[in-house]
């Protein structure tokens, strides 16, 4: 029954990707998510892998050689974070539009500038539109476990798309927790061979990738894209499903925390769900009627469960952690209150803006959001429905 | 085997077809045609493209001109592009997952914007890596799929869209990048520079060697576009003998470091023989103006000269 | 080889990310119609030296297999005249298209 472990973040990530054992990694340091390249090469030079891993000299060769070793027909696998994922960014969209179902681990850090090496989340919020599937982890165990579903996911048919694995920088990928293992014999029969349809190296149908793609194709170039996306949100089920067979860790779109009864509720990603937990289980011991949402999926987002889950609340709280500086709400913000609206479910919800640049987020300010949920649910006033929290204005 | 034209023409097919859209008369498909031809036939090829004039006119959706397998993803990145693709090779054959009997090989195609300019750290990065694979710049001098920007590959002077002749600047003020020094320095088992020349022995050659050669080669080869550079379509072999004739590209490979100068014309041109037929240089020919004729001479002379001695230091 | 994809194709029928499986099906592309000249191939002169083959931007010489030229391929010639040019012996002309 699994091994048990303490590990960090990035060394669960590396430990994923070991047993997944991809044919090639490409990778470029970039704090803090450096030690997963780390580890892995370590893995490779010790011939525990069967991995080429080519250390690339910036990102967007990271990112470049990935496509090109996916596309040859094999797999292939990253991680970055911040800066690196911008420096991407290119690439990003170009591995989705190729329709390659490359691998990547991303530690949420804060992109420049100015230049600031910790969490948030402004890094995948940049890349939301970019066709990726992203899956949000509170803790090492989910990173873990999203990396061994990954290849599942955007390897189906009905996907070939490419996944990210978001965690938060040094708050998970720096931090020693428990975790238990999947032994690698089940991992290997659980993740499966790569058998793609058509690929670079088969040299009995040669084939050509990457065309100019004129006004009379692109659009439904991006249709088929959209419509893999939509496709994913039943295979990360399934997927979900045979994976608690093999574990019994139950994953769904989101974690819903105490929410049965809930009146008023935060929803947020990654770590901070962790702290919000704990404020919850405050809460109620004080006869509080609260609940807390932790989205995992967020690309494709879960838009018809999400207000179902939401619908009955008094009051909601969004919490993104990026500001998405349009002067109004983030980026989870506009996607929460979006598919509650058009599913009809009238909730008085308020965005916040929190830990920006790897701020704390303490229980105290959880506790505030919730404050100002109560108030909200007694008056039905919002006076302010953009707000942050743990800033000094 | 001695290079036979008409034997590699005829038993070696094409693997870049007809049916593509580059310009009439343009520099660059006999020279990837001809690269290519230099494959033995039972060996498979991956080719990365840099966006540019080859890729959007070869590659239009739905139709391609590569036989071999072929990928674009963006401007600046066919040799990292590529390095995966190798990379994928080498842990796929390692692991038993490709046929054991079967080759394939790697081989890049980028202008010079994707490769002197945007492409040159992706470009570097892959050489000094290692990996198996011929990078080959078809180098037309300025970024033509644009519409004739200047890129460091401009010869100095010439007329382009971001370097125009005006009446205070007379065209693009810096002198050319060497990029095949550059790649050079990377101290790669073959550099070599060629030109769609005569009966195309040193281009086919050349890119036999270097594709044959384990390791990262690297191919610089001339390609002129009768757009940007403004000479009469039909004119295309003429510019190019031209070319090598006033020694303004030099047909020369460098074997482990070793120079070997490929053709030393029996009578040096002037260089000015090279550039009247281009409207890019046609200020340079005013009246006043023979200074900057002057100078471009100068410069032809010293890359020659150096590279002369180049050749005679490494072969001592 | 033909490739059944053209502007009228829906979504589902299509390949997706622009993938071609039919690696060199440009030549079902025709592009002599760009042609505003044409070389006329005169092989009494013709003294099949080569130099022509391989300078053809278009692939529009045809070299059998016993290293002999026959006549231009005007489906893909675009009329480029370098072939003309390079041939000693005023073998090929440039004339106007009809």
């Amino acid at each position: 029954m699994g091994i048990r472990e303490r590990l960090s973040g990035n060394e669960a990530a590396a430990i994923a990707m070991k047993q997944i054992n991809p044919d090639v990694v490409a990778a470029f340091p970039i704090t803090p998510s450096t030690e997963i390249p780390q580890y892995f090469s370590t893995f490779v030079s010790n011939g525990s892998v069967d991995t080429e891993f080519v250390a690339v000299e910036s990102e967007h060769s990271a990112m470049s050689a990935c496509v090109g070793a996916e596309a040859a027909g094999s797999r292939a696998m990253t991680a970055t974070s911040a800066n690196g994922l911008s420096f991407m960014w290119e690439m990003i969209y170009i591995a989705s539009s190729l329709r390659l179902p490359i691998v990547m681990s991303l530690v949420n850090r804060a992109v420049s500038g100015p230049l600031n090496i910790h969490n948030d989340h402004s890094d995948a919020m940049g890349v939301r539109d970019s066709g990726w599937i992203m899956l949000f982890s509170e803790n090492n165990q989910e990173a873990y476990d999203n990396l061994i579903m990954a290849h599942r996911i955007a390897e189906n048919k009905d996907v070939l798309l490419p996944l990210m694995v978001c965690q938060d920088g040094f708050i998970t990928s720096h931090s020693i927790e428990n975790i238990e293992l999947i032994e690698d014999d089940k991992v290997k029969e659980f993740v499966g061979t790569y058998k793609p349809e058509h690929y670079l190296l088969n040299d009995k149908e040669p084939m050509a990738i990457g065309p100019l793609d004129v006004q009379s194709y692109l659009f439904e170039h991006k249709y088929q894209q959209a419509q893999a996306m939509r496709n994913a949100k039943k295979v990360i089920a399934d997927v979900a499903k045979d994976f608690e067979k093999m574990t019994g860790r139950k994953y769904s779109f989101f974690e819903e925390y105490k929410m049965e009864d809930a009146e008023i509720a935060v929803v947020c990603m990654n770590s901070t769900a962790g702290t919000a937990k704990t404020v919850v289980d405050d809460l109620r011991n004080k006869g509080v009627k609260a609940g807390l949402v932790k989205v995992r999926v967020f690309r494709p987002f879960p838009t018809e469960e999400i207000a179902n889950a939401l619908g009955n609340l008094k009051a909601v709280a969004i919490m993104d952690k990026a500001d998405s500086l349009n002067g109004a709400g983030g980026a989870l913000f506009e996607d929460v209150t979006s598919a509650m609206y058009v599913n009809k479910k009238q909730v008085p919800a308020v965005s916040y803006v929190y830990g920006i640049g790897g701020r704390d987020v303490t229980s105290n300010d959880i506790h505030e959001v919730y404050e100002y949920l109560q108030n909200v649910a007694n008056t039905g006033e919002i006076d302010n429905p953009y707000r942050y929290v743990g800033l000094r204005v | 085997m001695p290079y036979n034209l008409k034997e590699v023409i005829a038993n070696k097919p094409s693997r870049f077809t007809s049916g593509h859209r580059m310009c009439a008369g343009c520099g660059a498909p006999p020279v990837a045609r001809m690269i290519l031809r230099a494959l033995k036939p039972e060996d498979h090829a991956v080719i990365a493209n840099a966006t540019g004039c080859m890729e959007v006119s070869t590659f239009m959706y739905p139709y391609t001109s590569w036989t071999d397998s072929y990928i674009h993803t963006a401007f600046e990145n066919a040799a990292s592009t590529l390095s995966g693709v190798e990379a994928a090779y080498k842990s796929m054959k390692k692991q038993g997952k490709l046929p054991d009997d079967k080759h394939t090989k790697f081989i890049a195609f980028g202008g010079d914007g994707g490769t002197y300019d945007i492409g040159i750290q992706a470009l570097s990065g892959a050489m000094e890596r290692g990996h198996d694979m011929v990078y080959v710049c078809y180098d037309n001098g300025a970024y033509m799929n644009t519409g004739i920007q200047r890129s460091s590959a401009t010869p100095k002077f010439a007329d382009t869209t971001t370097s125009p002749a005006g009446s205070v600047i007379p065209g693009k003020m810096q002198s050319r990048k060497d990029l095949t020094e550059i790649m050079e320095a990377h101290h790669l088992p073959y550099v070599a520079q060629s030109i769609a020349f005569a009966n195309f022995k040193d281009l086919y050659e050349k890119a036999e060697k270097a594709i044959y050669t384990e390791g990262p080669c690297f191919l610089n080869v001339l390609a002129p576009c009768p757009r940007g550079w403004g000479y009469p379509t039909d004119m295309l072999m003429q510019i190019n003998k031209l070319a090598v004739d006033t020694c303004y590209w030099p047909l020369y490979e460098i074997i482990d470091g070793k120079y070997v100068i490929n053709y030393k014309p029996a009578k040096k041109l002037p260089v000015e023989e090279f550039l009247r037929p281009q409207k890019r240089f046609k200020h340079m020919f005013k009246p006043g103006n023979e200074w900057m004729i002057e100078e471009f001479q100068k410069e032809v002379d010293k890359r020659w000269d150096d590279l002369l001695k180049l050749e005679e230091m490494t072969n001592k | 080889m033909s490739t059944n994809i053209d502007k009228n194709t829906p979504a589902k029928d299509m390949t997706i990310g622009g993938n071609i499986y039919e690696a060199g099906n440009a030549v079902e592309f025709k592009t002599g119609d760009w042609r505003s000249i044409k070389p006329k191939y005169i092989s009494e002169k013709c003294t099949q030296c080569g130099l022509c083959f391989p300078v053809c931007p278009d692939d529009a010489i045809p070299v059998g297999k016993d290293g002999k030229r026959t006549d231009f391929n005007y489906d893909y010639c675009k009329g480029c005249g370098v072939c003309a040019k390079v041939c000693p012996f005023k073998a090929i002309e440039m004339v106007n298209e009809e």
